[in-house]
């Protein structure tokens, strides 16, 4: 999608009582129950959802290319919040918050972590990496209706004179993300695995 | 209610007709004016009382009718209520018994008109899921020796989605199973699989019944019971 029709659609589109026109949420999520009811949760919020099932997707769908941002996508500006599971094989919800707030152009994206473990550790180094809030799964209701405190407004994304199409993001940020090899090591401070390593399914 | 109704009818109708018999005898004879309104006593009145006879005895069998569509609806909506209780008695037993949980509740309380066969299309991607984690565990307790770094994955993988869709007693037992495996227990997981199997057999058949009343009920143009919601 280009600028002006991401322009044209949020004009049209109807204000919703929270007064964010259609927050867009990206899911990450490996597993296929919990990516189905995350989305379930979040469409009852009116927001708008794409549900991934790994960080590297995540990492893709924002327009994080070979470690660099330079070629950030309309996605970037559009997405008002990430909410990720903790534990996933390969790269874990904690690596790519990490890798979010390490970035210049993703940081200011608000990430929630959810986890079926309620691990005091675990809380605390996701709250410490600036994660907004730590969700014990299951995920409910309630929990969905306080991330709207969360929710960022939508961000403008820089114009080209024309205002057409996205040319490079003078936000581009050529400081690395990290290298995504390296951010498959495991980097979680517990001393407990956390399934890495073991790819299932 | 019904035969009372069709009795007086027909007593209506038998007494019209009498009537009508009467009023004929005593008119018989008399001249019928052909121009203007009858002013009475003529054959006239006789055809009169009789197409007032058979107007009533049309009422009575058009009331008959009427009887017997209301009793018809009146079955269906007690067919509906039937079913909705028995709908809600499922539930209710299979949270008192924790083969279901609150989480279950939560997807029921997400299901509306935008939404309207969540509930079913989690509970299907559950099936689907678990048959795959199922299969893979059967397999992995079959090798010798046994990965159970593994297993416990999969174990791992199953607790989530089974909690996540309130799949209670299929949670605890793979809390037990996890368990086993950190021990490197080889009978215990053994006996968490079959148990796990068991489990998900009992919840998986009981989710199903439940889909096959709700399905009878929306035919029957009734409504779903559902919780309401709470914040």
């Amino acid at each position: 999608m280009n600028y002006s029709s991401y322009l044209s659609s949020t004009w049209m589109r109807p204000i919703t009582d929270f007064d964010i026109p259609e927050a867009h949420v990206l899911a990450v999520d490996d597993s296929i129950v919990d990516r189905k009811l995350i989305e379930g949760l979040l469409k009852t919020s009116l927001y708008k959802v794409t549900a991934v099932d790994s960080a590297l997707k995540a990492l893709e769908f924002l327009g994080v290319r070979d470690g660099c941002s330079t070629s950030l996508r309309p996605n970037a500006f559009q997405v008002n919040l990430i909410i990720t599971d903790y534990c996933m094989p390969g790269m874990t919800g904690y690596d790519l918050l990490k890798a979010i707030k390490d970035s210049t152009a993703l940081r200011e994206i608000p990430v929630v972590v959810m986890s079926s473990e309620n691990s005091p550790n675990r809380i605390e180094s996701c709250l410490k990496e600036g994660a907004e809030e730590f969700l014990i799964k299951p995920v409910k209701i309630s929990d969905v209706k306080r991330l709207r405190s969360y929710i960022r407004p939508p961000t403008k994304a820089p114009c080209s004179g024309s205002g057409e199409t996205l040319g490079p993001s003078p936000i581009c940020s050529k400081r690395k993300v990290g290298s995504l090899e390296g951010l498959q090591v495991k980097s979680n401070p517990e001393s407990q695995p956390c399934l890495n390593g073991v790819i299932v399914a | 209610m019904r035969e009372k109704r069709e009795s007086k009818a027909v007593a209506v109708a038998l007494k019209e007709t009498s009537v009508a018999a009467s009023t004929t005898t005593s008119l018989a004879g008399a001249e019928c004016k052909p121009s203007g309104p009858c002013s009475g006593g003529c054959a006239c009145e006789a055809d009169k009382a009789a197409a007032v006879v058979a107007q009533k005895q049309q009422q009575g069998a058009a009331e008959q009718e009427e009887d017997v569509a209301a009793t018809g609806a009146e079955e269906a909506v007690v067919d509906v209520e039937r079913l909705q209780k028995e709908l809600l008695d499922l539930t209710e037993t299979l949270l008192a018994e924790e083969v279901l949980d609150q989480q279950f509740t939560q997807l029921q309380q997400l299901q509306d008109e935008s939404n309207p066969e969540f509930v079913s299309e989690v509970v299907s991607l559950f099936f689907e899921d678990s048959g795959r984690l199922l299969g893979e565990l059967t397999e992995s307790l079959k090798q010798e020796p046994i990965n159970y770094v593994a297993v416990d994955a999969h174990v791992h993988q199953f607790k989530g989605s089974s909690s996540s869709i309130g799949a209670q007693k299929v949670k605890a037992v793979c809390i037990k199973f996890r368990n086993c495996c950190e021990a490197r227990d080889r009978e215990g997981c053994q006996k968490c699989l079959e148990q796990v199997k068991q489990e998900f057999n009992l919840v998986k058949s009981k989710l199903e019944h439940m889909f096959e009343l709700e399905q009878k009920i929306l035919s029957a143009g009734g409504s779903l019971p559902y919780p309401e919601e709470d914040y």
